[in-house]
């Protein structure tokens, strides 16, 4: 174990005296902003994608839209989000010319990549509330659309969100791999304090625990929310 | 008010109705009655076009809704529909469940007269021939307000007001089917169509239900009701029509039809659940 002080010794001295936790600080940062900005987005895309989904296909447009949907959702679940990171980062950036920072490349694409799923979560989420509810909305002369929004929309969230807080915590622990475009994230700030005192060990095992603390406070969030939602159900 | 003309409606190769013609009249309370699976619910949605007909025409006030160039949504709003299931919506309270369509509606509404008003408003100032604006006397705020207050004199009326900030949930079964009558009343429907209104609800509840539809009838009001209750139907409809098949095979005043029905299959079904 006298080993293991000293490896603990060397990462305090280059975490704490070095300033490595500023590090820290940022990679938490911008993990945590890539994963809320990111599922945000996908929120959106998602929601837009399960209503495409959902609508009655009787005319031309909702076919096509559809079959875009579909292509859109194949293309982001068919490939790993490193390879859509890449790609992104490193050939379409280049082919449109744009110059963008590594950190909005990171936010989009996970964005992107977690509407796919979420699309998935909400499509699930509106087929399980039942029919009557529009059926009600529209016998009342309310449109599709507003009764889609007004009702079926929020009771389909409502079922959904554990499975989205679920997404949640795996984009967190995706975003793990936004170094590969060179966006600073908590694997780069202790990767930065193990080369810089020589030593793995403890730096990886720290970024291990502050994964599990990161996902284990967002679960607890994601419950409290769900009982604030669920005040409709109870007997009051 | 309403005139089916041979109204049919097919699921694939299973043809549900085959060819509906009846004319309901402004204060008429027409029951249907008949075996499962013979039609009635299909045919009842089909009068505010919940389900689309195959073919034939259900002409609402002078317009055919069977057509699907009609916005059928407006026509609804004077066709009050309640489900056997009750299906209030789960995530608004009852008085958000009152008001949800009429606000909604009224602010729309009067979005489209600010919006067409604009316009003319634009017209006006290059034409020498002015047009006449949308009247409008009315804000928001003032809809909100008339609404809500509609929404309490209704829910004081089936003495539910204390209820008015529950969730459906915590609702009894009759609780909520008078609330999702009261809801359907709210857009002040010139008919109401019942689908099976009380075969959801527990027998202690059904005459609470059926005492508030009786109220309307009395007031007046149009109703066309789906009704396994036979006592009910004989009591407030003033014409009762069996359904078997897809098909009406009588149709006659209540008294008539249950005391001396025609049609063999009327005699049967009646023999059966009498």
């Amino acid at each position: 174990m006298g080993n293991f002080d000293k490896k603990l010794m060397k990462f305090w001295e280059i975490f704490y005296e070095n300033n490595g936790y500023t590090k820290v600080l940022v990679g938490l940062k911008n993990t945590l902003f890539i994963a809320i900005f990111g599922l945000l987005l996908g929120i959106i895309i998602g929601t837009i994608i399960a209503i495409i989904k959902v609508v009655p296909k009787y005319k031309k447009l909702p076919q096509i839209l559809n079959a875009l949907c579909d292509f859109y959702v194949g293309l982001f679940r068919g490939t790993p989000v490193v390879v859509q990171l890449l790609v992104a980062y490193y050939v379409i950036l280049p082919l449109l010319g744009m110059n963008i920072s590594a950190l909005t490349v990171c936010v989009l694409v996970f964005g992107l990549n977690s509407g796919a799923y979420v699309s998935e979560i909400m499509r699930g989420g509106i087929m399980s509330v039942d029919p009557g509810q529009m059926e009600a909305g529209r016998a009342l002369g309310l449109s599709y659309r507003v009764t889609m929004l007004k009702v079926v929309v929020p009771q389909a969230v409502k079922n959904i969100l554990p499975t989205l807080g679920n997404e949640f915590i795996a984009l967190i622990k995706e975003t793990s791999v936004v170094s590969f475009v060179g966006a600073a994230d908590l694997y780069v700030a202790f990767n930065y304090i193990g080369t810089n005192s020589y030593e793995f060990m403890v730096p990886y095992l720290v970024m291990a625990l502050i994964y599990i603390v990161l996902v284990m406070i967002i679960a607890s969030l994601i419950k409290v929310m769900e009982r604030r939602l669920r005040k409709s159900d109870r007997r009051n | 008010m309403i005139d089916v003309i041979n109204l049919k409606k097919r699921y694939g190769s299973l043809e549900v109705l085959k060819g509906i013609t009846i004319s309901i009249k402004e204060g008429e309370k027409v029951a249907i009655i008949g075996p499962s699976g013979s039609g009635k619910s299909t045919f009842l949605r089909c009068l505010n076009c919940m389900e689309d007909p195959t073919s034939g025409s259900v002409i609402f006030e002078g317009v055919d809704i069977a057509d699907m160039k009609v916005d059928i949504n407006v026509y609804r709003r004077d066709m009050g529909m309640v489900f056997q299931q009750f299906n209030l919506f789960n995530n608004k309270t009852v008085i958000e469940n009152i008001m949800l369509a009429p606000v909604y509606i009224g602010i729309h509404d009067l979005k489209v007269k600010k919006y067409k008003n604009f316009f003319i408003k634009l017209r006006n100032t290059f034409a020498k021939q002015k047009k006449p604006l949308y009247e409008i006397n009315t804000t928001r705020e003032k809809i909100k307000i008339d609404v809500r207050e509609n929404a309490m004199r209704l829910l004081k009326r089936i003495g539910l007001e204390d209820k008015a900030d529950v969730y459906p949930s915590t609702l009894s079964g009759g609780q909520k089917q008078r609330i999702a009558i009261i809801r359907a009343l709210a857009m002040n429907p010139k008919v109401m169509l019942f689908d099976e209104p009380t075969s959801a609800l527990d027998p202690e509840m059904v005459g609470e239900v059926l005492d508030l539809i009786k109220q309307l009838a009395e007031e007046g009001m149009t109703l066309v009701i789906v009704t396994h209750e036979m006592g009910f139907a004989r009591e407030i409809a003033t014409r009762v029509l069996f359904m078997d098949e897809g098909r009406i095979l009588e149709e006659n005043t209540p008294e008539q039809i249950f005391s001396n029905p025609q049609n063999p299959r009327t005699k049967e079904f009646l023999s059966k659940v009498l």
